[in-house]
């Protein structure tokens, strides 16, 4: 007997009880009671305070619990048994049948398997997201290009800052070299902070029938296709090109990534295909929620390159190449072959 | 097993199958308790932001420029936003999958298959939350700049995001929507004693009744007997009591409380009722004849 399971406590003798259902209750009782005590340590996170015969004891008492419910419920007229026995059971299922893999494991097998699978798995979405961010850039081109008064109605003005179709050539290039005084790494995380609450709201956005994500993209697009214009205009197209793309590629493929996830939401609330709805949703859901818990690892990633890189770093065909290397990385880190997925081998 | 099964059949009860075989019975939460469990988790979410806010300005060495102040103002930004959108995942991933507010007030998130919740399925859930909270938050609060009607158009666009649990037979919010996810009550009850103990020793120590008394009620006035018994009322006790005595014909035993008197009846009855229970005779309540019932499973 373990050091939970006190000696049961016969102050009758359970032949003297009249009633069968409380002979039933005070037979079994002390199972519940342990399996009450072993739960609350358990759920507190103490399992690791349980000792091995403990943690065997837990699935037999709950069992026992289980199968006094059932017996109860045909039985028993005593309504606070049932209802705490049905509230104790439910308790145990969901910690016996719960996840109890650590964090590390859940990150690894994330970061090892899971996001590549699930960005995968949304490449349409992606697609689709990259168009509309595309369609964006080339809108905003040409209509600044064509009537720099456009460029203000675009631009959201604290973004703008300095840079206006009213500002020197000189000064406009001082911004793109500018390596700033000091408090890199504040600047590097508030872009972050920034970034990724724009990428969780596109993401949440799709729940209105994918149509504000969209205008979210191509909004994000007329950004900067009205900056390229501006600097173009001025020959310096070639060097803003440096300054964006170095972390961009990775801010951009990120925020794309967090729309696709938000199209797909849209998508799948719109045309369910052969699902329910209600699962169909579910499904889409659940790709998409790992596809935006990884956005926010690579915005944090982009946060860092924008802090640090481009002030740091003011050659153009360094910035570059830091742009072109990191593309690929991504492109081959989300795109290589994997194992099949859980739910792809179901599928088969 | 009619009595349980009605009450399952009625729209905030679902049945989860465990792999043992047996049904359990889970309660969604009412939306009541879901918003207060949220205006408890969000007011400890300003509190906290308030306090870290305060900690890092006193950190903070004003008129110098150490590298000691870019560090709290990162520790503040990254913090701020950590707060703010893994609040409620850190502690729905748990292994009681509630916020604190929600623990309070006895809630859980549930996956609504029955397997275990994922983390992705926590995550998208809560990510909702910004077009659920932080959208109709923004457009209360009419800004310059921001047209009025704009606002009030954007607030009603909100407030369908908000509402949302009302309006649907599960009581799904956005983000249980597409996380698959169900709150439900899981509260922690106590085993109270057993109150059939004290009417037996009653019923030993000498009053009895026979069939006839037995028979003149169900299920349905037992339990209420047992309200009115752990109930506070002393004189709802004493009216029960003289109505079970008319109705039984039965004058006022001396030496015997009104307490007593519904007690042993109560142990009595709840006998009776069993003995006709596993017979597959169910009473439900006192109008019902006590033939089978075609809805008894």
């Amino acid at each position: 007997m373990s050091q939970v399971d006190p000696p049961m406590e016969k102050s009758q003798n359970s032949n003297d009880i009249l009633l069968r259902s409380r002979r039933f209750r005070t037979e079994r009782e002390q199972d519940w009671k342990t399996l009450e005590q072993l739960l609350k340590r358990a759920e507190g996170g103490r399992l690791r305070n349980l000792s091995d015969e403990e943690i065997l004891l837990l699935p037999r008492v709950y069992r026992s619990a289980l199968s006094a419910l059932s017996v109860a419920r045909t039985t028993s007229l005593d309504h606070e048994l049932v209802e705490y026995l049905e509230a104790l059971c439910s308790r145990a299922y969901f910690y016996i049948y719960g996840a109890r893999t650590s964090l590390a494991d859940k990150l690894g097998r994330f970061f090892a398997t899971d996001w590549s699978h699930a960005v995968m798995s949304l490449w349409r979405e992606t697609v689709a997201s990259a168009l509309f961010m595309a369609l964006g850039v080339l809108a905003a081109f040409i209509l600044v290009s064509h009537d720099p008064d456009w460029y203000y109605s675009i631009m959201p003005g604290d973004l703008a800052g300095m840079r206006t179709p009213a500002a020197s050539t000189e000064s406009l290039e001082a911004t793109l070299y500018d390596s700033g005084n000091g408090g890199l790494a504040v600047f590097a995380s508030s872009l972050f902070t920034h970034n990724a609450q724009i990428a969780i709201f596109a993401f949440a956005l799709g729940f209105a029938f994918c149509l504000p994500t969209i205008l979210l993209m191509t909004y994000n697009g007329a950004i900067i296709g009205a900056f390229l214009a501006l600097y173009a205009s001025r020959g310096l197209g070639f060097e803003l090109g440096g300054w964006l793309l170095i972390h961009g590629v990775t801010e951009l493929f990120a925020i794309i990534l967090a729309g696709a996830a938000g199209i797909r939401i849209g998508w799948s609330l719109v045309f369910a295909g052969d699902l329910p709805r209600l699962q169909s949703m579910t499904l889409a859901g659940r790709v998409s929620g790992q596809v935006v818990a990884g956005v926010v690892v690579m915005l944090l990633i982009a946060g860092l390159l924008e802090g640090f890189g481009r002030q740091l770093i003011t050659d153009d065909l360094v910035r570059y190449g830091i742009a072109a290397f990191s593309g690929l990385l991504w492109l081959f880190y989300f795109y290589r072959r994997l194992p099949a997925s859980q739910e792809q081998v179901a599928k088969r | 097993m009619s009595a349980q099964r009605s009450i399952m059949l009625t729209k905030h009860f679902r049945l989860l199958t465990t792999p043992e075989g047996v049904d359990l019975k889970l309660k969604l939460a009412e939306t009541g308790q879901r918003a207060a469990a949220f205006m408890i988790d969000f007011l400890i979410m300003i509190g906290t932001l308030i306090v870290f806010t305060l900690a890092c300005i006193f950190a903070i060495k004003p008129f110098s420029n150490e590298a000691s102040n870019e560090v709290i103002m990162i520790i503040w930004l990254l913090g701020a936003f950590l707060l703010r959108n893994f609040y409620f995942t850190g502690f729905e991933m748990g292994p009681r999958a509630a916020t604190p507010g929600k623990r309070i007030m006895g809630l859980r998130v549930i996956n609504r298959s029955g397997d275990r919740l994922t983390a992705e399925s926590v995550f998208a859930r809560n990510a909702m939350r910004e077009i659920e909270i932080f959208v109709p938050l923004s457009f209360a609060f009419p800004r310059p700049g921001i047209d009025g009607w704009i606002s009030l158009a954007g607030l009603c666009w909100g407030l369908v995001f908000l509402l949302m649990p009302l309006f649907n037979k599960d009581r799904l919010r956005a983000g249980d929507l597409i996380a698959g996810t169900w709150v439900i009550r899981s509260p922690k009850l106590t085993l109270k004693k057993d109150l059939a103990a004290q009417g037996e020793a009653q019923l030993s120590a000498g009053l009895s009744f026979s069939r006839e008394e037995l028979n003149v009620y169900g299920e349905r006035e037992l339990h209420v007997l047992r309200r009115v018994i752990d109930g506070e009322n002393t004189q709802d006790r004493r009216k029960v009591a003289m109505q079970i005595r008319t109705k039984i014909n039965r004058g006022r035993d001396s030496g015997y409380t009104d307490r007593d008197f519904l007690v042993a009846y109560y142990a009595a009855l709840r006998q009776h009722l069993e003995g006709r229970m596993v017979m597959g005779r169910r009473r439900r309540d006192k109008h019902h004849d006590g033939k089978p019932d075609p809805n008894d499973i």
